[in-house]
């Protein structure tokens, strides 16, 4: 690898004057239907995955709406809305399901995965080893506009008939033969097509991040010299393509037996509906990886900046995240417990996975560690970082407690693990991509936010989250399943908590951080290059705020004794 | 479970090794007393036929406003527990009270204003192999209970087990005896107003209930018959899809007499969360009386009613024995089990 820059930079001096128009912007359709720049592209998606997030988080407002209090209240209205007329009583209830449905594909495929990969990814991995673009700036640009497309796929399929009510009620997870036979009609097909086209799309975009970072980097940016941030990328980018191919055919075999008489799932012809969940979690579960190692990266840079020391045992969390990438592809079967896998399968899989432990340990450790003696100023970005370090051990402690296969007996499918995803994505990923945001805004845009707001956010959120998602906990022990819209009178108490408070706070904090944006746009002040300081030393810092159009036209030289 | 028996369960933990000895061989215990006692009461009926048991509140029910699982009726529940509640709690506590005990620690010590020059340390090799190796090491800690729990859970049951198989449908339960004559309960769930009629918690109660003999293992044998739905009671320690086409089965055993209520729990559609289960667990005695109520049902073991005089003469001859067997035929395997909490 230690050629390749210079390679780079031969062909760069060979092809690249025709580049020199220096900040000269496209017009308006040009610039952002027409993208090539990786900011424009990783701009795109970042108000792609706000615009989704909002849509998701509206969706879990009417579930928790609806979970307040025992009773079928407001389902009917919500199936009213989406086309039902005169709904029944079991129309009403599949509007339940496509609700839920549609939160978690939402969540995952249109808001995380753009969010961290395709909008902080796009904008920060060629800053941050020196290159003045992506490697593939056309596909950059194909892989925003078939996600894009995925989520008009998924919106539309809100408004056909899924079987027995409007939309697609499978679940994001899409089991066989619920989503097969059991669901008739139209909605599920856009579903499953809305994952084909954000898969493709993800697909393309991981290719393009391998290739950058393998080739792009700048003089002297050797692999082991490369910030965390990029690392976790760099991972994620591998878990994505080898995973996501999978789920590509899981899918496929889904719509040919939904369409054209195969029974890849349907026992009946031979198939098997548990053979669809080891191919879906086979995907699945790196996707969880892929949902948080970009986080774990942010975490790391900002951690180190705000500390004003280098981030502890650098090499050490580089390889833990190489380390939790590889487990992670051996482990999908523990989301299958109750299935019916024999005693050896489910010995296997409970130390496997307990495994994810030890790396995911040295992580957090390593956090603490850089803290550790540090000079810490408690800016935005660190106090979520901060948040999101303390939330992730939690959420991954309960991950030890379900990775027992046959505790698991007892919480699989309850609200306990509704709470403990929820701790590790809606805290742990969500926190890191509002620690990133407030970590980079200024660089993006060109002005400050206000501090005051991003803290006043984090505690909303923080206290918000803790009411909403800590109770479930409870919740799933005391047996309530996930996915029913009504439940027995005893969980009241913790589902109103849970809605009312919880979810009401975090609404506001929502507001604040819309407020915060939409001000700093209107009346911020103009960030400097390194509105941090000297202790933020990543390639980025040493641009403008926004950076020009197109950088490093001189590509920076790292010298042996720059620092991670 | 409430916050005082949370801080109880938690106290608990202190005699763990003794506790985790006694766990390890009980469930041999409950399962050979159950052959041992067996033999005398598979016949026996209790006289008066059947009525649906009233649920006690709070058993095998969710508690309302309850932070802990439910109280276990199991041997491998109370084992199960156990793990939970003590080992596996414990640790997530502690380790996530380290970590925000670390993270204050660091805001007070090494805020800027504490701390103004931050140290250049970047590597220390001691620590990262020690914040290595004592997570291997407790991890390794945690499975050996987990990897036990695991083995037990699969013990085969003794052959002659009695074998009930559930079918999830959309959205009802269909439970068949294929040793008690092969008759079918269809189950569906009652409405909220008949529940509460009825003194049964609603969303929970179902018309017709899964009656099952109490201290004995019950070979379950789960499928669906649509889409895959999954047979759940927590109060049993007891979760399994059902899979359309296939067969899954795993052992059953209720301590006590009682009403256990579970709900489906793998989504099958829209009635996904009103499909619940309702476990009765009886003596055997009534057990077989209930059995003797379902048309075409018949007793396991008992000779073939083809000469009219013994069909009738058999359950008579029984009924002396079950008066008094009834109420022991349960207690020997709770007792044989560390006091569950009530």
């Amino acid at each position: 690898m230690a050629t390749t820059a210079d390679q780079f930079q031969a062909h760069d001096d060979a092809h690249g004057h025709d580049h020199h128009d220096h900040d000269h912007k496209p017009g308006f359709f040009a610039r952002w239907f027409m993208s090539t720049n990786h900011k424009d592209i990783g701009t795109l998606y970042l108000i792609f995955a706000v615009f989704a997030g909002v849509v998701g988080g509206a969706i879990s407002g009417l579930m928790r709406l609806e979970l307040a209090h025992p009773g079928i209240q407001y389902l009917g209205k919500i199936a009213t809305f989406f086309g039902a007329v005169n709904p029944t009583f079991d129309q009403t209830l599949h509007t339940w399901n496509a609700l839920i449905s549609a939160h978690g594909l939402i969540m995952v495929f249109f808001m995380v995965m753009p969010a961290m990969i395709g909008g902080f990814g796009n904008w920060f991995v060629p800053l941050m080893i020196g290159a003045p673009d992506m490697a593939f700036p056309r596909m950059n640009n194909i892989s925003f506009w078939l996600t894009f497309a995925g989520f008009c796929s998924l919106m539309t399929s809100a408004f056909l008939p899924g079987g027995t009510g409007i939309g697609a009620g499978t679940g994001w997870t899409v089991y066989a033969p619920l989503s097969t036979s059991g669901s008739p009609g139209p909605a599920v097909d856009f579903a499953i097509f809305a994952l084909h086209l954000a898969g493709a799309g993800s697909i393309m975009g991981a290719i393009n991040f391998i290739t950058t970072i393998f080739n792009l980097r700048a003089p002297g940016m050797t692999l082991h010299k490369m910030p965390l941030f990029v690392w976790s990328e760099l991972v994620t980018a591998f878990l994505l393509l080898l995973a996501l191919p999978v789920l590509a055919a899981a899918i496929t075999m889904l719509i040919t037996d939904r369409n054209f008489g195969t029974t890849f799932f349907d026992q009946a012809g031979g198939g098997d509906p548990v053979l669809y969940q080891h191919l879906f979690w086979f995907f699945g579960h790196p996707e969880v990886y892929i949902m948080i190692l970009p986080g774990f990266g942010m975490v790391s840079q900002i951690v180190s900046t705000f500390s004003k020391k280098p981030v502890f045992g650098y090499l050490g969390m580089a390889y833990a995240m190489v380390a939790i990438g590889v487990v992670g592809f051996v482990v999908w079967a523990h989301h299958m417990y109750t299935t019916g896998l024999s005693v050896n399968t489910k010995m296997y899989f409970t130390a496997a996975t307990m495994v994810i432990a030890v790396p995911t340990g040295i992580k957090i450790f390593s956090w603490i560690a850089t803290m550790w003696g540090g000079s810490l100023e408690f800016k935005s970005p660190l106090v979520w970082a901060m948040g999101m370090i303390f939330l992730f051990t939690v959420g991954g402690v309960t991950g030890v407690v379900l990775s027992n296969g046959g505790v698991d007996d007892v919480l699989h499918d309850t609200y306990y693990v509704v709470a403990h995803f929820h701790y590790v994505l809606s805290m742990g990923a969500v926190f890191s991509i509002f620690a990133g945001f407030y970590y980079w805004f200024p660089k993006m845009s060109g002005r400050m936010h206000s501090e005051f707001l991003a803290h006043v956010h984090f505690w909303l959120t923080f206290v918000g989250v803790n009411v909403i998602f800590f109770p479930q906990h409870f919740l799933g022990l005391q047996g309530m399943p996930r996915r029913i819209p009504d439940y027995a009178l005893a969980y009241e108490k913790w589902n109103t908590l849970s809605s009312e408070v919880g979810y009401t706070t975090v609404g506001v904090g929502v507001i604040v951080f819309f407020l915060n944006i939409g001000w700093s746009l209107i009346a911020g002040k103009k960030a400097e290059g390194n509105y941090w300081g000297p202790h933020a030393t990543t390639l980025e810092w040493t641009l403008s705020s926004p950076p020009p159009f197109h950088q490093y036209e001189t590509l920076p030289v790292i010298d042996d004794k720059g620092h991670h | 479970m409430r916050l005082g028996e949370f801080a109880r369960s938690a106290g608990r933990t202190a005699k763990a090794p003794a506790t985790t000895l006694a766990l390890l061989v009980s469930p041999q215990i409950a399962w050979a007393q159950a052959a041992a006692t067996s033999a005398a009461d598979r016949l026996a009926v209790a006289p008066g036929g059947y009525v649906p048991m009233k649920p006690t509140t709070g058993i095998g029910m969710p508690v309302p406003g309850g932070i802990g699982l439910q109280t276990q009726f199991s041997p491998l529940g109370h084992y199960a527990r156990w793990l939970h509640d003590g080992p596996l709690m414990w640790l997530s506590v502690i380790i996530s009270a380290l970590v925000l005990g670390l993270l204050l620690l660091v805001v007070i010590r090494y805020n800027s204003r504490a701390n103004p020059v931050a140290s250049k340390t970047s590597h220390n090799t001691l620590i990262e192999i020690i914040w290595t190796l004592v997570p291997v090491l407790i991890l390794v800690g945690v499975a050996v209970p987990s990897i036990d729990l695991l083995a037990k859970q699969f013990k085969s049951p003794p052959a002659k087990t009695l074998t009930i198989k559930a079918t999830g449908n959309q959205w009802f339960w269909t439970y068949s005896y294929p040793d008690n004559g092969g008759f079918e309960v269809v189950s569906n769930m009652l409405p909220d107003a008949e529940a509460v009629k009825r003194g049964e918690p609603g969303q929970l109660a179902a018309d017709f209930r899964m009656v099952v003999p109490v201290g004995e293992p019950i070979r379950m044998q789960i499928t669906g018959s649509d889409v895959i739905h999954s047979f759940a009671v927590p109060s049993l320690w007891f979760k399994l899809d059902g899979v359309p086409g296939r067969i899954n089965e795993k052992v059953m055993f209720v301590e006590k007499p009682g009403v256990y209520y579970g709900q489906c729990s793998e989504l099958c559609g829209a009635r996904h969360g009103y499909m619940p289960i309702a476990v009765e667990a009886l003596p055997r005695p009534q057990y077989n009386a209930w059995v003797l109520t379902q048309s075409g049902g018949k007793i396991d073991g008992a000779p073939e009613p083809a000469p009219a005089a013994t069909s009738v003469a058999a359950p008579a001859a029984a009924t002396p024995a079950a008066a008094a067997s009834a109420v022991p035929a349960a207690t020997p395997a709770a007792s044989a089990t560390p006091a569950p909490k009530a």
